[in-house]
């Protein structure tokens, strides 16, 4: 079975998120750059169908050059091609996104495509989605574990009210969460064999969305000096006495 | 018109959330100058009188065997099926995982943008012009504003929205039957089982939450965290180095790859505050942060802080509360 995962190259921010000059995107000059843990579940997933039904597991991302080094990752965890939707927007709306995707799976149509519920950094929550219609498959989201069965899928999911299992026949579409599994860290032997991988480039003619950030701004926050109640285990009283006005001590 | 998508109980009143797209629909509305309307799914019901003091003018319910189990492809097909023939100046939905999924498959069939996950939605002055919204990225932690430009504008309303009190002049709600065209070309999956969560308190409706990062060490430091959240009426929350290392199931994950909280108290023990953890524990009340750095981010922006090793105060502190308790 072929699956394949798209990920998306993010800004790994710590405790506190600094802004570009003209505040229209993360100043990453001393930042890393990581893939969301949604998809480092679906890419270990796919790894793992991939050995258990003899397949392929492949990853793609929409991006700048720069972004190989997520594609490579992903390949160091066990993942056997990429591709890369050349972009020289770090972050492209999602309209964009998903009509280069689109583009790029009507060439390697694989059994599985699966994304990240949404991007660790955007948010849109919505390629998945319009690149199922675009290619008019089967899509469901919130996934947190996937079973097959011949030629379908179930897809089970965490509902408001309880869990849901949905079946789809294959080729499917699935936006899965963290959860689904315990990714692996990539081993000496995959992090080299990543290294020299080659990554697959192709550039579709990409119009942009009509979606467009204008500035990016800190939420507003009340801060109030914090009241440290102690050290230690002699803070425990004062720490009782906070729980007890909260009406916590029964 | 101002399109509202109303998600509904099992009783078949609007949720919370819906309610709450409402009232951002109808200042919308007011400002535009055109009626509110809303889309369900299913038989009327109570529905058209719980709307008319909601300020709705029309509803539109999209009655078909395919939609009873909510796929979202199905929703999107027959939501885009109307927008097309009703073209209004905006849909809202609410910012739920269901809706979204069925606006992504609606905008995707329109050929026109959305925008997910807004706080406020600013049309243009002049009829024509691009719209503004101010949206929550990486689950709160930034705002963006951004241009919206398309004739028929989506957006998913970010729940936690506040409602008007104030109910609208009541007036006739006329309501609408549309059948979708939703033959087997429109690809879906089947739900096939359902199971109910088991009862008990969770994450998100416990009133105190507990949780453990790299602080608190695993295993040993976690029998302490279940002992003080018994005592207190708690539920266990964890940092995603808690998960990653598998001291705790995922489930119990606090932030934008978790869960996010609400409670009256969260007490985080050994956890640095993470942008990415913070965002799930920042609607807490209030916060109570032990850590042996004082300058960590969680104790800075914490309501009350104990400076120590989690595994010195978490001790005394049950102690204590035995002692207080008598038990
Ligand atoms: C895209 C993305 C999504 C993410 N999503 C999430 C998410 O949903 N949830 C999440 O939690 N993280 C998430 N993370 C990870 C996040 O960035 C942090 O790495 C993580 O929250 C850190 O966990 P921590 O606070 O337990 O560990 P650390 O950051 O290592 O902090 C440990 C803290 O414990 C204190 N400490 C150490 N020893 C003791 C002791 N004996 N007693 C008291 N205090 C002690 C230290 O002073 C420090 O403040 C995400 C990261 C990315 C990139």
């Amino acid at each position: 079975m072929d699956v394949l995962v798209c990920v998306k190259r993010v800004p790994a921010v710590g405790s506190e998120i600094l802004l570009t000059a003209d505040a229209t995107a993360i100043d990453t000059r001393h930042l890393g750059f990581t893939i969301g843990p949604h998809e480092e579940c679906a890419v270990e997933e796919a790894v793992r169908i991939a050995e258990r039904t003899g397949g392929s597991a492949g990853v793609l991302t929409v991006g700048p050059p720069e972004a190989d080094e997520q594609l490579r990752y992903a390949m160091s965890m066990g993942a056997d091609h990429a591709v890369r939707v050349d972009d020289p927007v770090a972050d492209p709306d999602p309209e964009t996104t998903a009509a280069a995707i689109t583009a790029a799976l009507r060439g390697l149509p694989p059994d599985v495509v699966l994304f990240g519920e949404a991007s660790a950094d955007a948010g849109h929550a919505q390629v998945g989605f319009r690149v199922a219609c675009a290619l008019r498959r089967p899509v469901v989201g919130g996934v947190k574990g996937i079973g097959l069965d011949g030629d379908r899928v179930t897809l089970r999911c965490d509902a408001p009210d309880g869990v849901e299992v949905h079946e789809a026949p294959l080729p499917a579409v699935a936006a899965v969460l963290e959860g689904l599994n315990l990714p692996r860290y990539p081993t000496i032997k995959g992090r080299l064999r990543a290294k020299k991988a080659t990554v697959r480039v192709i550039a579709p003619d990409l119009s942009t969305g009509r979606l467009r950030t204008l500035r990016l701004r800190h939420r507003p926050e009340a801060r109030a000096e914090t009241v440290v109640l102690g050290r230690g285990a002699a803070a425990a009283p004062a720490v009782v006495d906070v729980l007890a006005d909260l009406g916590m001590v029964r | 018109m101002v399109l509202t998508v109303i998600e509904r109980n099992g009783d078949g009143t609007p949720t919370a959330e819906s309610a709450e797209v409402l009232a951002a629909a109808r200042d919308l509305a007011e400002q535009l100058g055109v009626p509110v309307a809303a889309v369900a799914v299913g038989d009327a019901g109570d529905l058209p009188d719980d709307l008319a003091k909601r300020g709705v003018a029309q509803l539109h319910l999209l009655q078909h065997a395919l939609l009873a189990d909510g796929s979202p492809s199905c929703t999107g097909e027959a939501l885009s099926q109307l927008v097309a023939a009703q073209r209004p100046a905006a849909v809202l939905a609410p910012g739920t995982d269901r809706s979204t999924e069925a606006m992504a498959w609606a905008a995707a069939e329109l050929g026109v943008p959305l925008a997910t996950a807004c706080t406020e939605i600013r049309p243009g002055i002049r009829p024509g012009e691009p719209w503004e919204v101010t949206r929550e990225r990486s689950g709160g932690i930034l705002l963006e504003d951004a241009v919206l430009d398309a004739p028929i504008r989506l957006a998913t309303v970010r729940p936690g929205a506040p409602v008007p009190s104030e109910t609208a002049a009541a007036h006739e709600v006329t309501v609408h039957v549309l059948v979708p065209d939703l033959d087997a070309s429109v690809p879906r999956a089947r739900l096939v089982d359902r199971r109910p969560r088991a009862a008990g308190m969770t994450l998100t409706t416990a009133p105190v939450v507990v949780a453990g990062g790299r602080g608190v060490g695993g295993a040993d430091g976690d029998a302490v965290l279940e002992e003080l959240a018994g005592l207190v009426g708690g539920a266990v929350g964890c940092s995603r180095v808690a998960t990653n290392n598998g001291w705790r199931p995922h489930a119990d994950q606090v932030g934008l790859t978790g869960t996010r909280i609400s409670p009256d108290l969260y007490v985080a023990c050994g956890i640095s505050g993470a942008t990415q953890h913070w965002v799930g524990c920042m609607n807490a009340r209030s916060i109570l942060a032990v850590n042996t750095d004082p300058e960590a981010p969680m104790v800075t922006r914490a309501t009350w802080a104990v400076i120590g090793d989690v595994h010195e105060v978490l001790p005394a502190v049950i102690a204590e509360l035995r002692r207080r308790s008598g038990r």
